[in-house]
């Protein structure tokens, strides 16, 4: 009856069968071999990653939940914490960006929501090919509305985030969406199904036949042209449902009816039902006839494998289950009875009377297979031929070239797009260092930051994965806020490929000793493989997702130069590194290395530096050195609202590299004259080289070197270039 | 003084509008569902943002066959101060309170961003605090907001003076530039003839406190709140 060839449409390798007839002890029906396959996808299963993911610190003191659950959990005081976590929707929305894009939205706000915290805010972290690559500005056009049709229409507010742009990302674009919730710290919401004969309730939209096999999908490769043959498994999104659903959930919680919940998200009803009852040591019986459907003749397969949006599975205390079932009539959802919790260890399945399938729920979840798969042996660096290059003839034309390439514009075209002030709490709108919002009823603001610099990665994924913790921490310590936790989304090629698994393997220990070092563990996560289109894989793309609490609100410190006279200095150290910069990118034309240094012990003081000087008040701005080096924070500095700054520097570096280099560990800060003498203390106390460098001050930016003025440009014309760019570059698109 | 907020199953911004009428005004707030027709009392009604059933079809489209908007609309009929804000205009439109209709942008995109508006006409039930031609800054945040209505009511609004706000630059001209949707006559907010019913598509509720870079809005609470108070 199970045929090879039904196995390898399954994506089982003849390895996994095996081990599935082991756990049976007989073969097992379509049904089953299903429910395998789903729950032993790399989606479901992080069959490749688990041996590599288990080296995350993953505890700390504020740590309330940690990767397992819905999402991440972490105590900010006043008896509340934040919900977090990040995930990929990359391959749905390769296929169709509307509709892949908005359901990555709505997933990931079913998994806060479910924890039992309203969410907050949603960042998210895009990449895409080369404008002019085919498809790209549907695909671009697309994931923005997407991401602005569901974000917005549900009353959650999207601050932004990161968009990168490179041709390695021509046949495999990344959508990976964050989102925060705060909830109450002793009201928190478990995926459990407890309490042998407590009552299994399916609530939600109706089970239709979208998204079948999406978990599955998501776990192989493309081939040219296909594409457009896998529509038919990314599901459909509907953010009004999803609204009613949050509310009659959180509505919910406020009772004490419900014993565990878990949305159902990759593999529907499957992965919630077999977690559910795995991670609670029980057993579930569900009568699949009960379950809503869209249409008729629905086989028992397509109920477990659909992946419907906008659904909950959810258990409920025997005798309030009536309570539980009027919320839902009041917010005029769907909400049936469809099973009850056994302790039994097993999940069995009813259809029309008959049992269809007959498992035991704890072997599915938990044990999965786990890979140690092979990886290559690093190779030595190519000879790189920047470094032989002669210096630019014009600072000026090389600065307005990086201010408008797509990585460095301004992005308002797209966060225009995204209601980010809905709720009312966004202290930061989007462009600033990080997002930042209040926490009303307290003091406190929370701010977020989703990073990689995907170019450091290609060269150094160790680095590239190190330097992504650190870049988040020191933008979110920018807005004066201390770095708490990280979720992250681990965006990868073909895990199977020695290569592959190599540059996995150094990231996620580029990450660890990250955090370690800045005291931020991991608390949730996601892995995306096989980010690959005809054998060629993705950039190494380790997205990071950095929260900060701030005590109080008031030490927020912005991004722009404030006041005229203001000292300028910069924090940290320039080398000559011009690496994998924009620069070189941008003005030169090369995507060459090497990945810049990095000093994690320094990044931690630097941190805790920046932390200490907004929390005294003393900083008039800050600003994170990142892409496109210090002459582009600098102009950004001045940029944002109009002020100009006269700046000298005195660096015996290559120009270049001091203008445009992209060393690690660097913060623009102005303060008032009469400070200076605190901030250098407080920077010598933490061993932080600070440069005065300039004044703030007139209409124009002003760059010299050793008494040379390399740049010497109006700030409204560069504001101009740099807020334009981006969308004169995608509304030039004649294939919209 | 107590404000009755209607909730929709897609009202998003209830919550802001709830804020400012207690945390900030300090008065009394009750939600008000979208099933009842009793206000409980309210002296002044707010509309808030949202997608109220949705908005599928035409934003605010079916919320005027909800039973609240009935009572809604009686209390607007006795003199009671009605404010809709974004999709609250929307809903006001869609059910006759106030003359016009909305299409969507003219950029064919969501437009979330600061605008600035001249204020036309302040004598209305929530404008009292602003002086006439004074330029304001408000967020907005819609998809829907272009206004439109045909030519002879566009004349009447005109000529009655019941366009309360105009899209302008920062220096009150009013531009093309300065259109966000590309709202007839750049009208951004009007009145009805009594003046106790205002809609607008800029969100006052988004910037009313200086902790969030702007606290232009909040007059348009506290003029109602003062009207009420010396009635």
């Amino acid at each position: 009856m199970i045929t090879e060839e039904l196995i390898r449409e399954h994506n089982l390798s003849e390895e996994e069968y095996k081990r599935i007839l082991g756990i049976l002890g007989r073969e097992p029906n379509l049904v089953e071999l299903g429910i395998f396959s789903a729950m032993w996808s790399e989606h479901c299963s992080y069959k490749s990653s688990r041996v590599h993911l288990r080296k995350f610190p993953t505890t700390g003191p504020r740590v309330i939940q940690g990767p397992g659950e819905n999402a991440g959990i972490v105590d900010i005081g006043d008896g509340l914490a934040v919900a977090f976590k990040m995930e990929s929707h990359n391959h749905p929305s390769f296929i169709e960006p509307y509709q892949g894009a908005a359901t990555g939205v709505g997933g990931i706000l079913r998994d806060i929501f479910t924890m039992g915290a309203r969410p907050m805010a949603s960042l998210n972290s895009l990449r895409f090919g080369r404008l002019d690559a085919p498809r790209m500005k549907h695909l671009v056009d697309g994931v923005v509305r997407g991401i602005a049709g569901y974000g917005n229409c549900i009353g959650i507010p999207t601050l932004g985030g990161e968009t990168t742009f490179h041709s390695g990302y021509d046949g495999n674009i990344l959508v990976n969406v964050m989102n925060l919730g705060i909830v109450p710290a002793d009201r928190i919401f478990l995926g459990r199904a407890e309490g042998a004969g407590n009552p299994v309730v399916y609530v939600g939209s109706k089970t239709g036949r979208d998204g079948i096999h999406g978990a599955t999908m998501a776990s192989e490769e493309f081939a040219a042209d296909e594409a457009n043959q896998k529509r038919p498994t990314v599901q459909v999104g509907d953010p009004f449902t999803e609204k009613l659903l949050m509310e009659a959930c959180l509505e919910l919680f406020q009772t004490d009816a419900v014993v565990g919940i878990q949305d159902m998200g990759a593999a529907g009803l499957t992965s919630s039902s077999f977690e559910m009852a795995g991670r609670a040591g029980s057993g579930v019986e569900i009568d699949l006839s009960k379950v809503p459907v869209r249409e008729t003749g629905m086989t028992p397969y397509e109920i477990m494998l659909s992946e419907s949006q906008e659904r909950m599975l959810l258990v409920s205390r025997r005798d309030r289950l009536e309570e539980v079932l009027a919320i839902f009539r009041k917010w005029e959802l769907d909400a049936v009875e469809i099973g009850r919790v056994t302790d039994s260890g097993r999940v069995v399945l009813f259809f029309e009377g008959r049992i269809v399938a007959d498992l035991p729920a704890a072997p599915l979840a938990d044990e999965a297979p786990v890979y140690d798969r092979p990886r290559a042996a690093a190779q030595a660096a190519p000879r790189y031929r920047w470094p032989d290059e002669p210096e630019p003839e014009s600072y000026a034309a090389a600065l307005r070239t990086v201010l408008a390439s797509p990585n460095v514009a301004e992005k308002s075209w797209i966060w225009t797009q995204y209601d980010h002030m809905v709720q009312t709490n966004t202290v930061e709108r989007p462009g600033g260092d990080a997002a930042v919002i209040r926490v009303k009823g307290t003091k406190k603001a929370i701010a977020m930051k989703s990073d990689v610099n995907p170019f450091f990665c290609m060269f150094d994924p160790y680095r590239g994965g190190a330097i992504a913790v650190a870049e988040a921490a020191r933008s979110v310590a920018c807005t004066g806020a201390r770095p708490l936790a990280i979720t992250d989304c681990l965006n990868f090629g073909n895990p199977e490929k020695p290569e592959v698994m190599a540059q996995f393997e150094a990231a996620v220990r580029g990450i660890t000793d990250a955090c370690r070092a800045l005291g931020t563990p991991v608390v949730s996560g996601n892995v995306s493989f096989y980010n690959e289109t005809d054998g060629r894989a993705i950039p190494p793309t380790p997205t990071v997702g950095m929260v900060g609490l701030m005590e109080d609100v008031a030490s927020h410190v912005r991004m722009p130069f404030r006041r005229e006279g203001d000292v300028v200095a910069v924090l940290g150290v320039t080398r000559d590194e011009l690496g994998a910069s924009e620069f070189l990118r941008a003005v030169r034309g090369r995507d060459e290395g090497p990945c810049p240094d990095v000093d994690l012990d320094h990044e931690k003081r630097l941190v805790d530096l920046l932390v200490t000087l907004a929390e005294k008040g003393v900083l008039s701005s800050a600003h994170d050195v990142s892409d496109g080096g210090l002459a582009v924070a600098l102009a950004e500095c001045a940029m944002r609202e109009g002020r100009g700054a006269e700046i000298a520097l005195s660096d015996g570096l290559r120009r270049s590299a001091l203008l445009f280099g992209e060393s690690t560990g660097r913060a623009v800060v102005s303060f008032a004259p009469e400070l200076e003498p605190e901030l250098r203390e407080a920077a010598k106390a933490r061993s932080i080289p600070l440069a005065v460098v300039g004044r703030v001050g007139g209409d124009r930016l002003r760059i010299s070197v050793h008494g040379e003025m390399l740049v010497d440009e109006p700030v409204a014309e560069l504001a101009h270039l740099w807020r334009t760019a981006f969308a004169h570059a995608i509304e030039a698109a004649d294939v919209l | 003084m107590k404000f009755g907020i209607v909730v929709f199953p897609g009202s998003n911004c209830d919550a802001d509008c709830h804020h400012v009428a207690t945390d900030l005004l300090g008065c009394q707030a009750d939600y008000i569902w979208h099933h009842e027709r009793d206000l409980k009392g309210a002296d002044a009604i707010l509309l808030p943002g949202g997608f109220a059933y949705g908005d599928y079809l035409r934003a605010g489209a079916l919320a005027r066959f909800s039973p609240v908007m009935e009572s809604v609309a009686a209390f607007a009929k006795a003199g009671g101060p009605v404010l809709g804000i974004c999709n609250g205009f929307q809903v006001l439109l869609e059910a006759g309170l106030l003359p016009g209709a909305m299409q969507i942008n003219r950029g064919l995109r969501y437009v979330c961003r600061d605008v600035w508006m001249r204020v036309e006409n302040p004598e209305t039930a929530f404008t009292s605090l602003y002086e006439e031609d004074e330029i304001v800054k408000m967020p907005v945040g819609h998809m829907e907001g272009n206004y439109t209505a045909t030519p002879e009511v566009l004349a009447q609004l005109e000529r009655d003076g019941r366009v309360v706000f105009r899209y302008c630059d920062a220096q009150g001209r009013v531009t093309d530039e300065s259109n966000p949707n590309g709202a007839t006559a750049n009208i951004a907010g009007i009145r009805n003839r009594e003046g106790n019913v205002v809609g607008l598509m800029p969100h006052p509720d988004r910037c009313s406190e200086r902790l969030l870079g702007n606290d232009m809005g909040i007059r348009m609470f506290e003029s109602v709140v003062s009207a009420l108070a010396t009635r």
